[in-house]
């Protein structure tokens, strides 16, 4: 459409423009943002789509990790009313420094706070809130809002005269922490921290330390189950790459067949296998191996996760470095060892190297999967083959306490992308050949 | 066209029968003990109001129901849940009050308020059974059969794999009775840091040993399989594993934890008038009283006692293995709601930071 006329192509004024005596430039511009509009409106579902069940989700998830409205707003369930609950106290808070020692004012604002608590039944969710911060004190809500229509000046006396651990300045400093829907205290606790009565962040006691010690078991057990996978792929990969077809095809088959087969299947074939009234155990028993009561213990702990966790991730490894040692031509470790290098040499130096976009493909397939791999340790860990995404699921189904299983989930993924840009950095993501 | 408007009227007609059509959704543990509530409650329930009895199954009906309210997607209409449970998700304004007066009276004209036990009514729960934690073990394997709580504990006389539920609540209570605590000072003690302490120490004494389970019909599975020679289990799964599967398998009554299961209905429950329907059908006198002929819980109504017979067998007394039955009371534990209440995220946090250790 844009077709140029001899004259117009050498106009006096020397500007190129089309049939219609537009500029060729605007015209050009105008057809391309035709084809670019067109283009956009069919990315437009997909678009859409990774919005709506990807971002959108994540995002909010990211929010819930550092926004709880749990002592702040109440939404009754049934006609979708919000209360704000919880007010005379934070306007306490906001008046007083931290650390100062709860007044009758103070107490004066809580009783009038119970009061809304009890009417919109928003206590045990407050309680829930403040438990959180400090285990035992779910109660305390919920009894003294129970009793808070009853409750007469002074405040202070009657309020303790409830129960005195009202006066716990921890307690207070909870509510001071909580009263505010913003905090970084899930965050915190992700980390196994907390805030002490000042406010400042503080180790949370040495019984109760959990998630440091699970996000390290959880990279290292990734990278052992990822290196096992590597070793045991390697030399699969290159078998079927190096086969004739026909053969290499039945053979990928085998590969693929466990590929197809539904996870849970495999994970408890495992669990067949290796328990220990197991397959296993009872061959090794009934071979004499193995005295009756000796038998291995190779199910419910960290052996069964790395084992099923491996055996299931495989093939993730096997692709990528079949689909790359494939196109690999043979005649170059041919022309190195005629060129006089070894065996070695020729793979060390020639071959190797070759199929480093397969490794980090694949490894980078296996660690993410790994990372955030959640029923086959949650059936066959046991106590001690748990990750951290057990723990996420126990935040999400159990315990509902939904924001710190975000702060942890939230943790994971920003760990992820860190790695994700080390290997960007080291390795160079456009090396990657997925298949 | 005609075609179009038979099959829209088709689809409309569909959707119309779908709407009117009555079901409840009842969610329960599953096992030998939904199979129990099926045929005492649903079966029953359906000949008689036509209402179709939807039965789905959970670990602990407490936590999908608490995250489907809290999700704003309810699909379930009755659940049924722990004391400690029923009153923690009513004080968060998570369930439907139930109105007590439309449950129906006892044969002798007993008022519902004063049949059934105490503490079995609640604002958004009715029991329907006292059901117990005990610990079981397989015949087969135990060539001394272990009698008290103390011999679960005891590894070096009663050697082999321990099944214990993956959870806080029963397992710290039987630690410290174990560990020679009287059943009405476990609560107490179990307040404080100290308490809580020694009853990691007491698991810490057997933490190589333990087999974890989670939901009740895998207790009856691990000791037949061998897998455990003891575990703690519900005491009604053990018996029904025992007398209606004929496993070897026995019941240890010392240091017992009685606990309620109670119905409630999830606020925004799709079929909320059909649900308390089947509540005030499954709570009388008579469907308590058949459910015990299925399964060893005891009714929640004092009236049903009497009418509990035999089992479902015909032969078997179902008497001796109620967990209230006088000789199965001598060290008992009730189970404390108020404490769980509080304390079960707490507890639960340092149980897993146990665990992982």
């Amino acid at each position: 459409m844009a077709t140029l006329t001899d004259d117009s192509a050498f106009g006096a004024d020397d500007r190129l423009t089309t049939a219609d005596g537009k500029p060729l430039k605007a015209a050009l511009a105008r057809a391309e943002a035709r084809a670019k509009r067109r283009a956009f409106f069919l990315v437009l579902p997909l678009f859409l789509f990774v919005l709506i069940t990807f971002i959108v989700p994540i995002g909010q998830m990211l929010h819930r990790s550092v926004h709880n409205s749990g002592f702040t707003l109440h939404t009754d369930i049934g006609s979708k009313v919000q209360t704000p609950i919880m007010v005379n106290l934070r306007d306490w808070f906001d008046n007083n420094p931290r650390g100062t020692e709860p007044d009758e004012a103070a107490f004066e604002a809580l009783a009038a706070d119970l009061v809304v608590l009890r009417e919109v039944k928003a206590a045990g969710q407050a309680g829930t809130r403040i438990n959180y911060e400090l285990s035992g004190t779910r109660s305390m809500f919920t009894k003294a809002a129970r009793k808070a229509p009853k409750l007469e000046a002074p405040f202070a006396a009657a309020i303790l005269d409830l129960d005195e651990d009202w006066a716990d300045p921890e307690l207070w400093a909870a509510m001071r922490d909580a009263s505010s829907a913003y905090t970084m205290n899930f965050y915190l606790a992700a980390v196994d921290l907390t805030r002490d009565t000042d406010g400042f962040v503080a180790q949370v006691d040495e019984k109760r330390r959990l998630y440091k010690q699970l996000f390290v078991r959880t990279l290292l057990l990734s990278l052992l189950i990822t290196g096992l996978t590597f070793v045991l792929a390697y030399p699969i990969a290159h078998m079927l790459a190096t086969l004739p077809l026909r053969y290499s095809n039945l053979l990928m088959i085998l590969v693929l067949l466990p590929f197809w087969t539904s996870l849970l299947v495999r994970t408890t074939s495992w669990m067949v296998l290796l328990q220990s009234q197991g397959v296993v155990n009872d061959a090794l028993v009934g071979t004499g191996v193995l005295a009756d009561d000796s038998r291995i213990q190779m199910m419910y702990n960290q052996t069964g996760t790395i084992i099923a966790m491996t055996h299931i991730l495989l093939p993730f490894m096997v692709l990528p470095l079949y689909s790359v040692m494939r196109t690999i031509n043979p005649s170059y470790v041919r022309a190195a060892k005629s060129l006089g290098a070894t065996s070695w040499t020729a793979f060390r130096r020639i071959y190797f190297p070759l199929t480093v976009p397969g490794i980090g493909a694949g490894a980078l397939l296996v660690f993410i999967l790994a990372v955030g791999y959640y029923i086959t340790p949650a059936l066959v860990g046991g106590a001690d083959g748990q990750l951290i995404s057990n723990l996420i699921a126990f935040h999400m189904q159990k315990s509902l306490n939904w924001s710190l299983a975000a702060a942890l989930a939230g943790l994971l993924l920003g760990g992820i992308l860190i790695l994700y840009w080390l290997y960007d950095r080291l390795i160079g993501i456009d090396n990657l050949k997925l298949g | 066209m005609k075609l179009k408007t038979a099959l829209l009227a088709t689809a409309l007609g569909g959707v119309a029968f779908g709407a009117t059509a009555a079901e409840v959704t009842v969610m329960s543990w599953g096992g030998a003990y939904t199979k129990s509530q099926v045929e005492a409650y649903h079966k029953p329930f359906t000949a008689e109001t036509g209402i179709a009895v939807n039965s789905v199954d959970s670990d602990n009906p407490a936590t999908p129901i608490k995250a489907q309210v809290e999700a704003g997607n309810v699909t379930v209409d009755v659940a049924d849940v722990e004391f400690s449970d029923a009153v923690r998700l009513c004080d968060e304004g998570l369930l439907e009050e139930i109105d007590q007066s439309m449950l129906p009276a006892a044969p002798d004209g007993t008022p519902a308020s004063e049949d059934f036990i105490e503490g079995a009514l609640q604002d958004c729960a009715v029991a329907n059974i006292v059901w117990s934690t005990v610990f079981a073990y397989n015949k087969d394997n135990n060539p001394t059969a272990p009698d008290s709580i103390d011999d679960f504990f005891n590894t070096a006389d009663f050697p082999g794999k321990r099944g214990l539920r993956k959870s806080a609540k029963a397992t710290l209570e039987m630690a410290l009775m174990g560990d020679g605590v009287p059943a009405d000072e476990v609560y107490d003690l179990l307040e404080t840091d100290e308490g809580v302490d020694r009853a990691f120490a007491k698991l810490d004494t057997i933490k190589d040993d333990i087999v974890w389970w989670e939901a009740g019909a895998q207790p009856p599975q691990l000791l037949a399989d061998g897998e455990v020679v003891m575990s703690t289990a519900y005491n009604g799964r053990i018996f029904n594993a025992a007398i209606a599967e004929n496993q070897p398998l026995e019941v240890v009554w010392d240091g017992q934890i009685l606990d309620f299961d109670l119905f409630v209905v999830p606020k925004g429950a799709p079929n909320k008038e059909a649900a308390m329907q089947f509540i005030s059908f499954s709570t009388d006198t008579q469907r308590l009283a058949d459910q015990a002929s299925w399964i060893s819980y005891g009714p929640a109504r004092k009236s049903s006692g009497a009418m509990v017979g035999k089992y479902s067998d015909g032969k078997t007394d179902m008497a001796p293995h109620m967990p209230t039955a006088e000789a199965n009371l001598s060290n008992a534990l009730v189970n404390n709601f108020e404490f769980w209440v509080d304390r079960d995220a707490e507890l639960n946090e340092r149980f897993n930071a146990w665990l992982a250790q």
